[in-house]
């Protein structure tokens, strides 16, 4: 069984996803003879020829747009955005175009159009290269957001992603690219719009995605340690939310600490604490908790140990859970 | 831009520092020569060009009339715009591609898309909703400029295709300045994509005025990007058409984009909801109405005896007729039902939506129940 790292994943995923069908076509800054700038891409276009694997010029707004455009004429184009605050500029074509054609079209049009992203802080970074704009996406109508947190997913989530006749944001954790699994090609993976229970537990609910899972199961291990037992879900699909895993859990644990590098407010977690008191509000014996990045810019990266959770604040989190 | 005279790939003709207007008929409709555009039709195909450019005016001038009478929301008129629309419309071949604003009502007409479609939009029971595959006329794009670039990439795909195609992106001169028609530019000549960028500069963006968009004669900005521009006179229907088909036919034989920039007026506001009393003064459309699109044609056809009175008495009657249609399908446009908001939000219905279709459905039954 090979030894994918989440980069590697990827490429393969995406390797794989251009051999079953030649209308798959990846786009991007650098994604060519360079491989892109985290190699996600390396050697596609060795492989696949500068007509399937296009270098663009430097714009993301033409990058998407285009991709719409080429969706249109019957592509599936996978476009990368080289960084998670580069998206921006793209946001109206984003938002305004991949995520309504169908619906203007009443269904006739579809826009199978996959934008990877690569997201979150912890590298050492200097401003834009950090940020974690996944609620932004979350919040339109009509397109899927997709967050991978380990080689297996990244593998299997990239192509159905890929397979996908809507439009999905596929988020990748960068600071975990080079995290390694083993990953089985002829497994038969999850769907793609599923949540799952990466540890299971008894006493407090972690529900957390991208490269907070692995920050999730460290806090688990910890807690052990006072007694505690985690159960740690990894969401993986942001837009449709699972929430069925999610409050399956809660049902069983009482009690909910949701975690994520963005920003706490109007987030991912207000979300899912919104529908586990809609839906699991007699389960709760505590309030959900949110733990995430503060309500401010990103900072510079010699605070970014500071702003990104991290185990001490997820097991404080725990204990005010509990302490309820 | 056109093939030289010995078939060979022609130099763009060189338009560095003039601002000339490519003009086939004159506001008095005389016919004059061009060095490099011609057209030759057939009685025939000069009366049909007057025929649509009359029809398409009473439609728009019907949709205005319903819009008054409360049955549009809003009606972006062509007034002024026929020549250009028509003209390149008509350049056009079933197996192109168009990509119109939510002002292309005469270009939908030559792709055979019943105005019907268009007044949904603007009638607010519907986005667009047709099938762009239908007459090869995408959807109604609203944000000004996003599909220069859905254009560009459409084009993209044809050149992918090894096909024979060409696309044409339509944009206004206030969407000149947005940063997508700026993107389109650059991919569609780096990719030298089949594709033409037409412009119909209408003097107005709103309020504002040409020169708030641009130092430079529009055209000129596509030598910045690698390609040629040319400036045509946008009321001169055979000059719309002549250009637009050897624009056409260079997107086809792999010479790339070219810009065409339809020098044209704006006659009526910018929407229904516009007042254009505000910022202009009556004299110039004073001035631009003896520039006329459609009379200009008629008195080519009068003075030429390619057309009698009888003849545009029946283009009256059809226009007529058409008007009949559009307004009586209008009123009887049916409101979707409330529940067909959540149809097509995606391709396959999440779980979430079909909750909140269900809600809101039982949230609506329990009225019926209650009235009953």
């Amino acid at each position: 069984m090979p030894s994918y790292t989440i980069a590697r994943g990827l490429n393969e995923a995406l390797r794989k996803a251009m051999e079953r069908d030649p209308k798959v076509l990846v786009m991007g800054e650098d994604v060519g003879k360079l491989g892109g700038v985290f190699r996600v891409t390396d050697g596609l276009q060795k492989d696949f020829g500068e007509d399937r694997v296009i270098d663009t010029p430097l714009g993301e707004s033409g990058i998407v747009g285009t991709a719409i455009g080429l969706a249109m004429r019957g592509y599936r184009p996978v476009c990368e955005i080289q960084f998670d605050g580069f998206v921006y500029p793209a946001f109206d074509q984003i938002v305004s175009q991949l995520a309504k054609v169908h619906y203007r079209s009443r269904g006739q049009v579809r826009l199978p159009v996959t934008i990877r992203i690569p997201y979150g802080g912890g590298i050492g970074a200097v401003e834009h290269h950090s940020e974690s704009p996944e609620a932004y996406f979350a919040h339109t109508a009509g397109l899927r957001v997709v967050t991978c947190s380990n080689a297996v997913d990244a593998y299997f989530m990239l192509q159905q992603a890929v397979a996908s006749d809507d439009p999905v944001i596929f988020l990748e954790p960068k600071r975990r690219y080079w995290e390694k699994a083993e990953v089985d090609p002829a497994m038969t993976p999850d769907p793609l719009h599923v949540a799952r229970v990466v540890r299971g537990g008894r006493d407090v609910t972690i529900a957390a995605y991208g490269p907070m899972v692995k920050v999730a199961m460290d806090a688990a291990t910890a807690a052990q340690d006072d007694g505690h037992d985690l159960e740690v879900i990894d969401l993986r699909t942001l837009a449709p939310l699972d929430m069925t895993t999610v409050l399956d859990s809660v049902r069983r644990t009482g009690r909910l600490v949701v975690v994520h590098e963005a920003a706490v407010s109007h987030g991912i977690g207000a979300e899912v604490a919104a529908r586990a008191t809609e839906d699991a509000f007699y389960s709760l014996q505590a309030p959900v908790l949110r733990v995430g990045g503060m309500d401010t810019p990103y900072p510079p990266s010699r605070l970014e140990e500071e702003y990104l959770p991290n185990l001490d604040r997820v097991l404080d989190a725990v204990d005010r859970s509990l302490a309820y | 831009m056109t093939l030289g005279d010995d078939g060979g790939p022609a130099v763009p003709p060189d338009r560095s520092g003039s601002s000339e207007l490519v003009q086939l008929l004159t506001p008095e409709g005389e016919r004059v020569d061009h060095p490099d555009y011609a057209v030759d039709l057939s009685p025939e195909e000069y009366r049909s060009l007057y025929r649509d450019l009359v029809l398409v005016r009473r439609v728009d001038l019907e949709a205005t009339a319903l819009q008054r009478q409360g049955e549009l929301g809003i009606w972006a008129s062509l007034l002024g715009q026929e020549a250009a629309q028509v003209g390149s419309g008509r350049a056009l071949r079933p197996d192109d591609m168009a990509f119109p604003t939510y002002r292309e009502h005469g270009v939908a007409w030559c792709r055979g898309v019943d105005p019907l479609r268009l007044l949904g939009l603007f009638r607010g029971v519907s986005h667009g909703g047709w099938d762009p595959k239908d007459n090869n006329f995408n959807l109604y794009t609203i944000v000004i400029g996003s599909q220069t670039l859905h254009a560009t990439g459409y084009a993209m795909g044809v050149q992918k295709d090894g096909s024979e195609s060409a696309v044409i992106a339509y944009f206004g001169d206030g969407a000149s300045s947005q940063g997508d028609v700026n993107e389109a530019f650059v991919w569609a000549s780096v990719f030298n994509a089949p594709i033409v960028f037409f412009c119909q500069n209408n003097q107005w963006a709103i309020s504002e005025p040409q020169e708030k968009q641009s130092r430079i004669p529009l055209y000129r900005r596509a030598l910045g990007f690698g390609f040629p521009g040319v400036r045509v006179d946008g009321n001169d229907v055979l000059a719309c058409l002549a250009a637009t088909r050897a624009a056409l036919e260079a997107a086809r034989t792999g010479q790339g984009p070219t810009l065409i920039e339809a020098f044209t007026y704006r006659m009526g506001a910018h929407t229904t909801s516009d007042d254009p009393t505000r910022y202009r003064l009556a004299s110039e459309l004073e001035a631009w109405k003896l520039r006329d699109p459609i009379e200009r044609m008629k008195a080519y056809l009068s003075r030429n005896g390619m057309a009698d009175a009888a003849f545009f008495e029946a283009v009256d009657r059809e226009a007529d007729e058409l008007a009949a249609h559009v307004r009586s399908g209008c009123l009887t446009m049916p409101d979707p039902s409330p529940l067909t908001i959540f149809d097509n939000v995606y391709v396959e219905q999440t779980p979430g939506l079909e909750r909140q279709r269900r809600e809101f459905g039982a949230y609506l039954e329990s009225f019926e129940e209650v009235s009953h």
